[in-house]
């Protein structure tokens, strides 16, 4: 099992749900993000005072997902949150050791 | 005047207009709250918010006990006195010099709400670092040492900068250029914010700004209408460039801004419009109504630029009460030397542009420069003075500063939307 981790362009949102769900992923855990990539922050000016804002919000999204839909998932969120631009974020994919589902106490790929 | 005044004497219209202008210039001081509320970041809009409305609480209080007698009883030129202490007489005497168609014990009224709103400008700049306590006993202190004398001089026939021939409308001097050199003041004692300027301190909701400019813009007819006392022209005047002021003073400090930063911001057009209505405070009731759209243009743009002077000097300032409240209350009261215009008010004087000469400007000038260096002095005593006597001093301790005074001081958060 795989956790993959998305951070996207809030905007982006969405269109990622609405493609993974149309997939039949089994679910999809949301979060807001800040931070900055290549794309930096960007400036705000009050009063002409300058401020550089160092973090750019962004959505954190998480799948939990078998080795064999790994894949498919990853291109599948590629695909909808790409603009072109800077800023669109990353996925990356890390090992599971153990899942369980809370009300069953059932394990493994039976608990996604 | 003296004496009991016959109930017959009082015109009901004035008497209604001063009664509604009363609580227009109250609802300012949450409106300026508001106004600041929404600057600072999000740990401290409960202090700031409570800074503000406390003024109600204790100057009020004040004003009954001994501000009123302080500012406007006897004839003395530098101080009042006692006559009029716990509301002895208010209720039947004007003070001396005063004859208004109104009941006397509104005009107290109506000056107790100029009372609150002028300490509370100083919040602005000592934002989210000093001790409540602290603010209570200063608010307090300079509510009857610093306001009430300054009244005293500009507001009463009696006063010396008065009686020299200073005018003063509705408070350039007594309100925004003495809150604003207290708050330069107050700045240089309680030093600058933890991480300033290297670390931005943005706004954590201009919303709540927007909506308190919008108080302070809809209070500021009573405070400068209500000023003229009666229902009459001169109020009219005044409402009109009251309006006008403020609508130049966000053009300009939008053009301003536009040009030099590339953007039109609300911050900025709220400060623009907050600038003008500060700088035609003193010529409201002087000036032609043309003449009030130059004073509130000049206004906004240039307290949009000297609310960057701090950035350059290094005094923490935080919400620009010296860029806009003093810059603003010097530029209106100076102005009123060059726009004022007796056709308009006969009981004002000619500025430089209708033919008064240099005399009135000089005057102006006069009674800035003294309302200044008092100001500053005594506020300055004031609070390096409560800095040894209280404990812990005037500011909070940097753990504190970091936490945020809304806990650390109200033992309260302004905002609980999370579940964890």
């Amino acid at each position: 099992m795989k956790l993959i981790v998305g951070i996207i362009k809030p905007f982006k949102l969405d269109d990622v749900k609405e493609a993974l769900k149309g997939a039949g992923i089994h679910g999809l855990t949301v979060s807001d993000a800040q931070g900055f990539g290549r794309q930096r922050g960007h400036t705000e000016v009050y009063r002409g005072a300058e401020y550089t804002i160092d973090f750019v919000p962004k959505v954190r999204i998480e799948v939990l997902s078998e080795d064999s839909d790994v894949e498919r998932t990853v291109n599948l969120i590629i695909e909808t949150a790409r603009t072109g631009k800077i800023g669109d974020g990353k996925v990356w994919v890390v090992p599971v050791d153990s899942v369980y589902r809370i009300r069953t106490g059932e394990a493994g790929t039976d608990a996604l | 005047m003296g004496g009991v005044i016959a109930a017959t004497k009082f015109d009901t219209g004035d008497t209604a207009w001063v009664l509604i202008s009363a609580g227009l210039v109250m609802f300012m001081t949450p409106g300026l709250a508001l106004f600041y509320g929404g600057m600072v970041r999000t740990k401290n809009v409960l202090s700031m918010l409570m800074q503000n409305f406390f003024a109600l609480g204790i100057v009020s209080i004040i004003w009954a006990v001994v501000g009123y007698s302080f500012a406007f009883g006897g004839k003395g030129w530098f101080i009042g006195n006692f006559d009029f202490a716990l509301m002895k007489d208010v209720s039947t005497r004007f003070p001396h010099g005063f004859d208004l168609s109104i009941p006397p014990q509104l005009f107290s009224g109506y000056q107790m709400m100029f009372a609150v709103i002028t300490p509370a400008l100083i919040t602005g700049a000592v934002a989210d670092r000093m001790r409540f306590k602290a603010w209570v006993w200063f608010i307090g202190l300079w509510a009857v040492i610093v306001y009430s004398p300054v009244a005293h001089w500009v507001f009463s026939p009696d006063g010396w900068l008065f009686k020299r021939g200073a005018l003063d409308f509705a408070g350039g001097a007594v309100v925004h250029i003495n809150a604003g050199i207290a708050a330069l003041a107050a700045v240089l004692v309680i030093g600058r914010r933890k991480g300033w300027p290297q670390h931005p301190m943005p706004p954590h909701s201009l919303p709540l700004t927007l909506i308190g400019t919008g108080i302070l813009w809809f209070g500021w007819f009573g405070f400068n209408a209500g000023s003229a006392l009666s229902g009459n022209a001169v109020a009219v005047q005044a409402l009109m460039n009251t309006h006008l002021a403020a609508a130049a003073g966000m053009c300009a400090w939008l053009i301003v801004e536009k040009v030099r930063m590339g953007h039109a911001t609300t911050l900025g057009a709220a400060s623009g419009a907050v600038a003008g209505l500060v700088a035609i405070t003193p010529c409201a009731g002087f000036i032609g109504t043309m003449s009030s759209i130059y004073v509130g243009a000049i206004a906004g743009a240039v307290c949009m630029f000297a609310v960057s002077w701090k950035l350059k000097f290094k005094y923490d300032d935080a919400l620009d009460v010296v860029g806009v409240h003093l810059v603003g209350g010097l530029i209106g009261t100076l102005l009123v030397g060059v726009f004022a215009d007796v056709s308009i008010n006969a009981a004002g004087r000619d500025g430089l542009l209708h033919g008064g000469g240099l005399h009135l400007l000089g005057e102006q000038a006069l009674a800035a420069v003294v309302v200044m260096a008092f100001s500053f002095v005594v506020t300055f005593a004031i609070l390096k003075v409560l800095d040894r006597l209280l404990s812990g001093g005037v500011r909070v301790d940097l753990e504190e500063e970091e936490v945020g005074l809304d806990v650390t001081e109200h033992s309260e958060t302004a905002y609980a939307y999370d579940r964890v």
